[in-house]
């Protein structure tokens, strides 16, 4: 499987996770998240932007934890908990949040 | 230890020792202790961390991987010491977490703690040795 | 906590032994299995690891090891006791908790 997008083709592991992290674009991100039925706001960007700064940073997806704490720092504390996290990505964080960034898939459960 | 206990784990907190004692590109074995150290981390296991042989050659400062293709996991190291961090200072987070090189092992390869990624607890081959008995679990990886 | 230490690789070729024997607590076991069983030999290079041993520790070695790598008869170092798998099942009864050298 793979994702099209102006004419070039993005390769994807067998659960759609894209394999060159190295290639993912905002645009790319849309696609993606189009495939998860979900339509990127700006709330989704600030989780998506979050996990690849993380990333960058430690080559690693966080904890769950780390990013809904992360998330009460910036957005106060009613959005940091897991609920918000799940209203953004229903079929969960890791799942679709890391998928959109195009991060590996985390290995924890995250 | 009761008979039926080792199946009753529902409540207990065990402490774990996660023994790093290989060097990080050559195998993959360094890099799946880390997974290992993270998931415990996510489930606020107690653990002490230990370095100890080639492992500690893994938290060198100063790995660049870009030449060899390879993924730098040095980083992930700084996830390690945060975790720890937050452990020691979030009253709400139940995780007792120590960082561990034997003195012997950095020694013997030239390197001092100012060599080091983390900051880490030196601890002499016995003072390791009196900690490991005190272990639940102790995973070699 | 008497720890069951488990070594499966050759002295000659990895340090897990001599890295095990110099962690092990007092009192501790050491059963060689796989290509662990080579320290368990009397008459080699690396015989002197166990035989100098300090700390009065039990040795012990898979037979079934052995047998399969033509060393049932060989000389053995004298303080190493054999164990078949039940023997091996018994030590991790007997001990608190099992550390794997790998």
């Amino acid at each position: 499987m793979a994702y099209e997008l102006n004419g070039e083709s993005y390769d994807v592991d067998e659960e759609g996770y894209i394999t060159d992290i190295s290639l993912w674009s905002r645009e790319l991100a849309d696609l993606i998240a189009e495939g998860e039925e979900i339509t990127m706001t700006d709330e989704h960007w600030e989780v998506v932007n979050f996990l690849r700064e993380y990333y960058e940073e430690y080559q690693i997806a966080p904890a769950v934890r780390v990013l809904t704490k992360a998330i009460k720092k910036t957005l106060g504390p009613d959005k940091g908990n897991s609920g918000y996290l799940y209203e953004l990505f229903p079929y969960g964080p890791a799942k679709q949040a890391c998928k959109i960034a195009g991060l590996p898939k985390p290995t924890g459960c995250v | 230890m009761p008979e039926d206990s080792i199946f009753e784990t529902k409540g207990v907190k065990k402490n774990f020792m996660f023994v790093c004692n290989k060097a990080p590109y050559g195998t993959i074995y360094a890099l799946e202790a880390l997974e290992m150290i993270m998931i415990s981390a996510a489930f606020e296991q107690h653990a002490v961390i230990v370095f100890i042989d080639d492992g500690v050659f893994q938290i060198k400062k100063g790995h660049n991987t870009k030449s060899t293709g390879m993924k730098n996991f040095s980083p992930t190291f700084g996830v390690v010491s945060m975790e720890k961090e937050d452990a020691d200072e979030d009253d709400e987070i139940d995780m007792v977490w120590r960082i561990v090189v034997e003195k012997e092992s950095i020694e013997a390869r030239g390197l001092s703690e100012e060599d080091l990624v983390l900051e880490t607890e030196v601890l002499s081959s016995g003072e390791l040795s009196d900690l490991m008995a005190k272990q639940d679990v102790i995973l070699t990886s | 906590m008497r720890i069951l230490n488990v070594v499966n690789k050759s002295p000659f070729e990895r340090n897990c032994l001599e890295s095990c024997l110099r962690l092990a607590n007092s009192g501790s076991s050491i059963l060689l299995i796989e290509d662990g069983v080579y320290a368990a030999l009397g008459n080699t290079a690396k015989s002197t690891l166990i035989k100098n041993d300090q700390k009065n520790l039990g040795f012990y070695v898979l037979i079934n090891d052995l047998d399969a790598r033509g060393l049932s008869e060989a000389p053995m170092i004298d303080s190493i006791s054999r164990v078949d798998y039940d023997g091996f099942v018994d030590l991790v009864v007997d001990h608190d908790s099992i550390h794997s050298w790998l």
